[in-house]
């Protein structure tokens, strides 16, 4: 799927008509240029390459450097990232076209997939949620440990996939369905409800998700209230809450309306 | 915070920002909240010494104390909240730290705010 390669920039609050305050991460969407594109005949699969960011030239190997130059891409570019597309998208790009946040326009929900913050080797507690052990009656220096790993002879062997310490953190993680509060165009900003994955600055891809859009807000009291007496009817008015809130909500400065429903 | 985050932060406070006036801690302030009952919506006020004043940017929170009835009661505002109404200043205090929290633990007749005229 087509996605764009952006930046985290940090995460604020921001304020619902209602007074609720949401979670928003700032994700800055620079134009990303198509570096290459593979199809079905030369590479197997249909894909484009694009990059994004700049780089100085210092930086760069002679492999690289002709690598855009044969592209005819003055200005090298620090990210490059192959997404697969459909053969009928693929025609409509060119090398040296710009994709920017106008893909994002009108879309409710996105994918984001970035590398995790890295939190070194950690034991079970913070790695699994594990519980540990009692701090008093006797313990003795056995806290933080994860117990038993087994049975006994019968099996005889630890089951793979044991939750047990190890890498936490540093990988690739996608979290899928995170609400668009509203993009801010002229500064290539986009605002995503709740958290996304890697620190302050990190290059993250942000795809548009397939997913249905979540509501805004969770409401447990106020939305109830509006909506009819049936919680089985509940979720209907959430979503007809939710269309008002969210054009309110992107009202502040000159953020745009994520628009209708997709 | 990054030059782009502070700009973003900006845009969803600039038109508030305005509307407040300059206060500081030791202040006692009105603040009136816009409150919701059923259809109806009214304003409720709550007057207090700012005894601490919170974060940054829109993430900013006032906290206010009062002593009502001798007990003290606290309440915390998010200073860009839509749903804060007005803030008005009642009195200034001369007071020589940043935050106030140990009015919590004064007795007696110290508990009860010394207000100076404006």
């Amino acid at each position: 799927m087509l996605g764009l390669i952006a930046k985290k920039v940090g995460m604020i609050q921001m304020f619902l008509k209602e007074g609720v305050r949401v979670p928003v991460t700032v994700v800055q969407v620079s134009p990303n240029k198509v570096v290459n594109k593979n199809t079905k005949h030369g590479c197997g699969y249909s894909a484009l390459q694009l990059g994004a960011g700049e780089i100085r030239r210092k930086l760069l190997n002679k492999a690289r450097e002709g690598y855009f130059k044969s592209r005819g891409i003055g200005n090298p570019l620090r990210h490059l990232k192959e997404f697969r597309v459909s053969d009928s998208l693929l025609e409509k790009y060119n090398i040296g076209d710009l994709i920017g946040i106008d893909m994002l326009q009108g879309i409710m929900s996105v994918d984001v997939s970035a590398i995790s913050k890295g939190k070194g080797f950690s034991g079970v507690m913070k790695r699994h949620n594990f519980s540990g052990f009692p701090r008093t009656h006797g313990t003795h220096e056995y806290f933080r440990h994860g117990g038993s790993i087994g049975m006994r002879a019968k099996p005889g062997k630890v089951f793979k996939g044991k939750k047990m310490a190890g890498q936490m953190g540093n990988e690739r993680v996608t979290i899928c369905n995170l609400r668009v509060m509203g993009l801010i165009e002229e500064k290539e900003v986009v605002l995503v409800r709740g958290s996304v994955p890697g620190a302050r600055g990190a290059t993250i891809e942000i795809y548009p998700s397939n997913r249905k859009a979540r509501p805004v807000i969770n409401l447990r009291g106020a939305a109830a209230k509006e909506g009819t007496k049936n919680p089985m009817k509940a979720s209907k008015a959430l979503s007809k809450g939710k269309a008002s809130s969210s054009g309110k909500a992107s009202s502040p400065g000159k953020a745009s309306s994520s628009g209708g429903k997709k | 915070m990054s030059n782009l985050l502070k700009e973003i932060n900006n845009l969803f406070i600039s038109n508030v920002k305005a509307a407040w006036p300059k206060f500081r801690i030791g202040d006692v302030l009105k603040v009136e909240l816009k409150i919701k009952e059923g259809e109806k919506e009214r304003l409720q006020a709550f007057e207090g010494l700012l005894i601490a004043d919170k974060g940054t940017g829109v993430a900013r929170m006032l906290t206010l104390r009062k002593v009502s009835y001798t007990e003290g009661v606290e309440r915390i505002f998010p200073l860009y909240s839509p749903c804060i109404e007005k803030i008005e200043v009642i009195c200034r205090n001369k007071v020589r730290k940043a935050k106030l929290y140990y009015l919590r633990k004064l007795k007696g007749k110290l508990k009860l705010i010394e207000r100076t005229e404006k």
